[in-house]
């Protein structure tokens, strides 16, 4: 199954790119469609954010709950408004974790 | 053919880009075994999908116990920038036929930017294919270091490399909260996705939070004529 994700992921977002430098720049003259696409990263990566940080596995499925997860995003947040590179984020966001888990 | 020297400074500079963001492909990696993918389906995404976000965001789900092929939509939701990126980057590079098929593997958030600023037909070219070429031979390489890194760390949680998926995406995302819209989006997007976590399977959150940029792409007309 995983490697069924990885194709059609693989090939799927060969495509979308694909389409992008051969269709004609008028197809998102629609604004709404225009906006929509702008928005829908911005969007996803929030809602992956969130359920990366605050969902983990309950006994009845994911569950909403705070771990050591949530003070590595504080972290990461930190090193972004101090403009670090992104590397320096990620590490941010493991190392203080880790440190709150020993 | 000798390179004059803007071009040749065109070229360093996406040399420059591909190195440093090669880098973060260690991350990748190490994040993808973590999430339960093997060194080799991890590799293969960084070869067949390769643009960062779609790749975490598909590695990100699985994690979460999610449905494999939910975390491919997400990947391929994400991937829809690429398509409004080839709009701006094609008449720049101009390239026919065979040549932009090839050259589409490459079209990502990197490339995209070191082609966009160029004036000639010529420096556009040297940007996007000197910056899509770096990053793909880096990424892929990071991408397999950092997978057999990941491999031997035994418990990931150990090293925090599942708050390090968290810090990923709000590195991805944080260069995109520059106007009070996007903010917003971002603020009702996680909360849509959240409020969802109980009642529905892994992986369907962050799609539904997709409805949210449809709905604010309906209602944002005077805000987008007024910036």
């Amino acid at each position: 199954m995983i490697w069924l994700a990885v194709l059609v992921c693989g090939v799927g977002c060969y495509l979308l790119k694909l389409a992008g430098m051969s269709v004609p720049d008028r197809v998102l003259e629609h604004p709404v469609l225009r906006r929509t696409a702008d928005l829908l990263p911005v969007v996803l990566l929030a809602a992956l954010v969130a359920v990366q940080v605050l969902v983990t596995k309950g006994p009845d499925g994911p569950a909403l709950g705070i771990d050591a997860r949530l003070a590595g995003l504080g972290a990461a947040c930190v090193a972004l408004v101090l403009r670090a590179p992104f590397i320096v984020v990620v590490l941010v966001a493991a190392l203080t974790a880790a440190l709150l888990r020993l | 053919m000798a390179l004059d020297a803007a071009t040749r400074t065109i070229v360093r500079d996406g040399i420059a880009v591909g190195v440093a963001t090669g880098a973060y492909g260690i991350s990748f990696g190490a994040i993808s075994v973590a999430s339960g993918l093997d060194v080799w389906q991890s590799c293969a995404l960084s070869l067949l999908v390769f643009t960062g976000a779609s790749q975490f965001a598909l590695v990100g789900v699985i994690g979460s116990g999610g449905n494999p092929m939910l975390g491919a939509l997400s990947g391929l939701l994400l991937g829809t920038r690429n398509t409004l990126y080839g709009l701006k980057v094609a008449p720049m590079v101009e390239w026919p036929g065979r040549r932009r098929a090839a050259a589409a593997h490459i079209l990502i958030d990197e490339s995209t930017a070191m082609t966009l600023t160029r004036t000639t037909r010529a420096h556009a070219r040297a940007g996007f294919l000197s910056t899509g070429l770096s990053v793909f031979v880096l990424w892929n390489l990071a991408t397999l270091a950092g997978a057999i890194a990941g491999d031997s760390l035994g418990d990931p949680r150990t090293y925090g490399l599942d708050a390090a998926v968290g810090g990923a995406f709000l590195g991805l995302l944080w260069p995109r909260l520059d106007s009070v819209r996007n903010r917003v989006a971002a603020l009702l997007g996680a909360a849509l996705a959240l409020s969802l976590v109980p009642v529905t399977p892994a992986g369907v959150p962050v799609l539904a939070a997709g409805v949210v940029a449809f709905g604010l792409g309906l209602i944002g007309r005077e805000e987008v004529a007024a910036s």
